[in-house]
């Protein structure tokens, strides 16, 4: 009994780090999870969706990310993760299953994997950060001409420079505390002309992406009610 | 017309549909997820008052419609915008004919767009040439994520699309509608991907591209190529219903556009059934950007609303606006740069 409580915290804590790419937020915290059941080694994970309609590849790319998350657990023997309620979810469980990757789950109809769609989404994101802890400096009174020569290592601490940190590192960028805060998405140092220009496109895409966390939120309560949910008591 | 302060709003809505979406003309599971899948919306959306039961929800009758949208919507103008969706709908969901049947009953109160598919080649051209001559077409509504058959989709960039973007040019339809939302498909592609919409508007400067529900969820793309493209319109459908249980958000998405656009390309509408345009309308002429927002966004003047309620789509549609329902003229101060958006109205009017 033990053994089986902590591994289903283990999988808890491994579904934390699967991401709706879009909403760059994990599926736990977003409500996503429907059911988990531990039955010895074998783990079944339940994922829904605000709408019968979510784009299928986000939506795969989700499952495939929390059965790899999952499988990688030691003790875990066979992981089944299931997406319920959405269009193409019998191809996406199928195809996730088996480990074919998403070409092979929509023959004919798709063309290349998804890596580059998420790195899209990881760059959106890591913007979105970039600009947050920006924002945060030059309220608090940092020039804009002084905001190219920042370095993460002389800023405090806070959940946006974690959360850009780890889309760096996600992305290949440097995050040591000599990295500079203000790079594209190459990694090369921004100049401070058009600096401006870009923070004001960054914030446009932080209330997107903000924006649409709300909207996810909203039509996950319309469609399931809110509190319907496993109940991971104590976790959170 | 809405009248507030003693001030009169001309309201275009440019966004609604007479839709089938009954048990009975749902084809498969695909339709009916697709009804249900709007009723969330706007079961989300929707201040109490205004929620209707999931049956009201499925197909309204004509004094229905005439109701919510003229009677109590205080709406002068509505434009039909079709979907087809034949895969999932008997009859379709929502098309030309039927929208049009209610156009040509009462042709003061409707006008009807077309709709067009480069996967019907040829065919599809001779047909919507018939259709432009029926209906007198003005605008098309496009839908690149319907299903058909074995594709799952396509795109504005797509040979055939091409084609008939000329066709469209040559017959005088000019407002070209282009549905980038929430969607399905195409799969591996980015669903929502606007930058087809940049491609066929570079391509296309006599024709405008109003993009329905601002690019949502992916606004600061839409806005990167509005910026660019002065043809190139927001459509404020879904965007709208945002106003009542989040109005910040609405007002960040209303101040975003104001910045990257401006105020005479963006456009009201309820995307009746979804929602109706009695508390859009009222709400909206009420709305401020909050107090805290206002050093980065401005203020929404009245100038600015009776423009998106409706002289914009007016403008687009060659609607006649009643003196005293007019919005001033703009003024550009002398000895300072022009921005993208006083050039594009230039390009626009000439």
């Amino acid at each position: 009994m033990t053994t089986a409580v902590s591994l289903e915290t283990e999988v808890w804590r491994a579904l934390d780090t699967v991401l709706d790419p879009e909403l760059d937020q994990p599926v736990t915290e977003l409500d996503f999870v429907a059911g988990l059941e531990v039955d010895g080694d074998d783990v079944h994970v339940d994922l829904r969706l605000p709408t019968y309609f979510c784009a299928p590849n986000f939506a795969y790319l989700m499952v495939a990310d929390a059965h790899d998350a999952v499988a990688e657990l030691p003790g875990v023997r066979r992981v089944r993760v299931r997406l319920l309620d959405h269009f193409a979810s019998e191809e996406i469980n199928a195809g996730v299953a088996a480990g074919d990757g998403f070409d092979a789950a929509f023959p004919g109809l798709a063309a290349g994997e998804l890596e580059e769609l998420r790195r899209t989404f990881l760059r959106k994101a890591h913007l979105a950060y970039q600009e947050q802890v920006a924002q945060e400096l030059l309220r608090a009174g940092t020039e804009l001409d002084d905001l190219v020569h920042v370095r993460l290592g002389g800023l405090q601490g806070g959940a946006a420079l974690d959360r850009l940190r780890r889309r760096r590192d996600q992305l290949g960028l440097p995050s040591g505390p000599d990295a500079l805060l203000m790079i594209d998405e190459n990694g090369a140092a921004v100049p401070v002309e058009g600096l401006s220009a870009k923070l004001r496109f960054a914030r446009t895409t932080r209330v997107s992406i903000e924006g649409n966390a709300g909207w996810c939120r909203g039509l996950l309560d319309t469609r399931y009610g809110s509190g319907g949910t496993t109940g991971r008591s104590g976790l959170h | 017309m809405y009248e507030k302060d003693g001030t009169q709003y001309f309201i275009v809505d440019s966004h609604i549909h007479a839709w089938d979406g009954t048990p009975a003309n749902q084809a498969n599971r695909y339709g009916e997820g697709f009804l249900n899948c709007f009723y969330d919306y706007h079961r989300n959306l929707s201040p109490e008052s205004a929620l209707w039961t999931h049956e009201q929800f499925q197909k309204q009758s004509e004094e229905k419609i005439l109701h919510d949208l003229f009677e109590v919507g205080y709406v002068d103008k509505a434009i039909f915008q079709p979907t087809y969706l034949t895969d999932f709908f008997v009859n379709g969901f929502n098309t030309t004919e039927q929208d049009g049947a209610l156009a040509e009953k009462h042709p003061d109160k409707f006008i009807v767009n077309g709709g067009w598919d480069p996967r019907d080649g040829e065919a599809g051209l001779a047909a919507l040439e018939r259709l432009a001559e029926r209906w007198q077409l003005k605008g098309t509504k496009l839908y690149t994520a319907e299903w058909k058959g074995e594709s799952k989709g396509w795109k504005l960039t797509d040979p055939w699309s091409y084609r008939y973007l000329e066709k469209c040019q040559e017959l005088g339809i000019r407002n070209i509608h282009i549905h980038k939302g929430p969607t399905i498909y195409p799969l591996n592609r980015d669903a929502f991907d606007v930058a087809d919409v940049d491609d066929v508007a570079s391509a296309f400067p006599e024709l405008n591209f109003i993009v329905e529900h601002v690019g949502l969820p992916r606004l600061e793309d839409f806005c990167w190529i509005a910026t660019q493209e002065p043809n190139v319109y927001g459509g404020l459908a879904v965007a709208m219903a945002f106003m009542h249980h989040r109005p910040r958000y609405f007002a960040q998405i209303i101040g975003e556009l104001l910045f990257w656009l401006d105020e005479n390309r963006i456009t009201f509408s309820s995307d009746y059934a979804i929602w109706t345009p009695k508390w859009l309308v009222e709400q909206f002429v009420d709305f401020q950007i909050p107090e805290d927002m206002q050093s980065e966004y401005g203020v929404l003047t009245t100038d600015i609303k009776r423009k998106i309620l409706g002289l914009n789509a007016a403008a687009l549609y060659d609607i006649e606006v009643p003196a005293g329902m007019r919005a001033a003229e703009p003024e550009i101060p002398v000895g300072r740069e022009p921005v993208a958006s006083e050039l594009n109205k230039e390009a626009m009017s000439s």
